[in-house]
């Protein structure tokens, strides 16, 4: 059994469901959370509904807003204290900026962006995709401990019939040390929807959207559905559609439970950015297209006529 | 003012990926090698500050098995002034790519006030080495920026975050970036560049050179496969007019009782 700490951060004052996502995967091992800050007695609740016997609150001065220097500081003078075998967190923006700085801090490695795990005789053995997801492979870590590990979120899902953990929550002093890249400031989203990589339904548009106002029956189609919607890396570059909206290699690789693909002709890059969603939906006017190879539902016609008409069987099928 | 400019050279993006035999790695015999999609951004920006600082000095540095094409002609061609080569594997982990990338920095004798990067190469999808590498020569570092503008010594860039989100960074040099799309647009070598690319000095290590063995290794990769094939989907023809709200209904309601994901 593994000794392991799980790194949580807050989104409008709830823990990520990737957290909760890890936790159940863990069940079986001894895991703590850690998160930077408060932590709402509700949301430590969750934490031990899925396992967690404590939850540490890691405080101090200039933690008030995230920076890769002052976190990593904290979270490596916290993990100093304790001897924890594996640190988890997700794959988020922040996961993904922190934690190859933190694992430097033990000279210890990081696997990143895994998909799967076992945890047998409490060594870790992961899966994660490469060559953006055109191929996959099992991943171990050596070297120094602790080990580090994070995880894409959508990927494990949710654990049912979880053990409870007691869920202590204390404050824990720590120090932040010398932060020189400060953030001075937080530019917000033109949409509040969540980010594509964590999307449950994501609709993206193609080179055959034509031009960036067209994106409008994707949107009303995605307000409906509660979607996020994505683009094609020919409509970014055709200036559709900005990068942060792109799926596939050179953009985001997705992974949500239901994706419609619209006008998108299926580059190799492209499904390999989309390829595990759980169900794909294509819409095309070419039969052949390569999207059709991996749409479990493919409708051969023209996305200007027929999502409108999605559109209108949603909102009957959802009440709306 | 010294610029480093970290570069991968990696499998075209339209490459098919094939796993070895043994499944140690993926086949390369065949594979068309491109430089790294998001390094462009970083070579460019390097080129950009050059253009305001032109008494700077623009190295890129790259680890990795030796090319017929060489990734480091192009960033030369496009303007940077020299190059150094690692030779190594191309299966290499983050961490011994970082501390290799470390040595060949120091290798140069020069400080580096800016290190620039790809914020993460298409390969292995790690996002890892810039910020393992500002961590080994402790120096700050803002990774996946989309903006950028310097001022002396002060630097201030924006960072992009989940849904498009941006985080506005103040920082002074030295610093460790690691840009996305959007940051600029990559000029394209030119032809004169590409002749005057293959007379700029370059230099090659090997890992022991650059003080990094098989030790470094921290993360061990085995079992490459492909991934499973879906069973074939359903397909649906609504070319026609008049059937194009029958077969869309059909798939919704599919949606609800097979799929069971509405």
């Amino acid at each position: 059994m593994a000794n392991v700490l799980v790194f949580t951060e807050l989104h409008d004052g709830h823990v990520k469901p990737v957290t909760l996502e890890i936790l159940g995967k863990l069940a079986g091992q001894t895991a703590d959370v850690a998160v930077i800050g408060d932590i709402a007695a509700d949301q430590v609740a969750t934490l031990a509904k899925c396992g967690a016997q404590n939850v540490h609150k890691l405080k101090g001065a200039n933690l008030d807003k995230y920076s890769p220097e002052g976190y990593a500081n904290a979270i490596a003078d916290f993990i100093k204290s304790k001897s924890y075998d594996y640190v988890f967190a997700g794959a988020t923006s922040m996961g993904k900026d922190l934690l190859p700085r933190l694992a430097t801090k033990f000279n210890a490695g990081l696997a990143s962006d895994v998909v799967n795990f076992t945890m047998d005789g409490g060594a870790f053995a992961g899966t994660r995709p490469l060559f953006a997801g055109k191929c996959l492979a099992k991943v171990e870590l050596t070297g120094p401990k602790p080990h580090f590990v994070s995880i894409r979120p959508n990927a494990l899902g949710m654990t049912e019939g979880l053990t409870a953990g007691a869920g202590n929550a204390a404050d824990v002093n720590t120090n932040a040390g010398e932060i020189r890249a400060v953030i001075k400031e937080i530019v917000k989203a033109a949409s509040a929807k969540v980010d594509l990589t964590e999307a449950n339904i994501i609709v993206t548009g193609g080179r055959a959207m034509k031009n960036a106002e067209n994106f409008k029956i994707l949107n009303d189609m995605a307000d409906v559905i509660g979607a996020t919607v994505g683009a094609s890396r020919a409509a970014v570059d055709s200036g559709f559609a900005p990068h942060a909206m792109q799926v596939g290699q050179t953009g985001k690789t997705v992974a949500p439970s239901l994706y419609i693909a619209c006008g998108v002709s299926g580059a190799i890059q492209h499904l390999a950015g989309m390829r595990t969603s759980k169900v794909i939906v294509a819409i095309n006017t070419d039969p052949d297209a390569p999207i059709f190879t991996k749409a479990d539902y493919g409708i051969v016609g023209d996305l200007f006529t027929i999502v409108p008409i999605l559109t209108e069987e949603f909102k009957k099928l959802l009440g709306k | 003012m010294n610029i480093f400019v970290c570069v991968k050279q990696v499998p075209d993006t339209e490459t098919k990926i094939t796993p070895t035999g043994d499944g140690s790695f993926i086949e390369t015999a065949s594979i068309k090698w491109i430089m790294n999609p998001y390094d462009e951004f970083a070579v460019e920006q390097a080129l950009l500050i050059k253009q305001a600082n032109p008494a700077a000095n623009v190295t890129v540095v790259r680890v990795g098995s030796k090319k017929d094409t060489e990734a480091l002609i192009p960033a030369l061609a496009m303007g940077a002034d020299e190059a150094a080569l690692v030779e190594a594997g191309d299966n290499l982990d983050s961490y011994s790519i970082a501390k290799a990338l470390k040595g060949a920095i120091e290798k140069t004798g020069k400080k580096p006030d800016i290190i620039l990067a790809g914020k993460q190469a298409i390969d292995d999808d790690c996002l890892q080495v810039p910020q393992i590498l500002a961590e080994m020569l402790g120096l700050p570092s803002v990774s996946v920026i989309v903006g950028f503008e310097m001022n002396g010594a002060a630097v201030k860039v924006k960072r992009e975050v989940e849904g498009g989100a941006l985080e506005v960074y103040e920082v002074s040099t030295p610093v460790v970036l690691a840009c996305n799309k959007g940051l600029n647009t990559p000029r394209y070598p030119s032809l004169p560049g590409l002749m005057k690319a293959k007379k700029k000095p370059m230099a090659t290590y090997s890992l022991s050179d650059v003080g990094v063995s098989e030790a470094d290794r921290r993360v061990k990769y085995s079992g490459f496969r492909l991934p499973p094939e879906k069973p074939a989907g359903k397909k649906f023809d609504a070319t026609d007019a008049a059937k194009q709200k029958d077969v869309v209904g059909q798939v919704v309601g599919l949606l609800r009782t097979e799929a069971k994901v509405i």
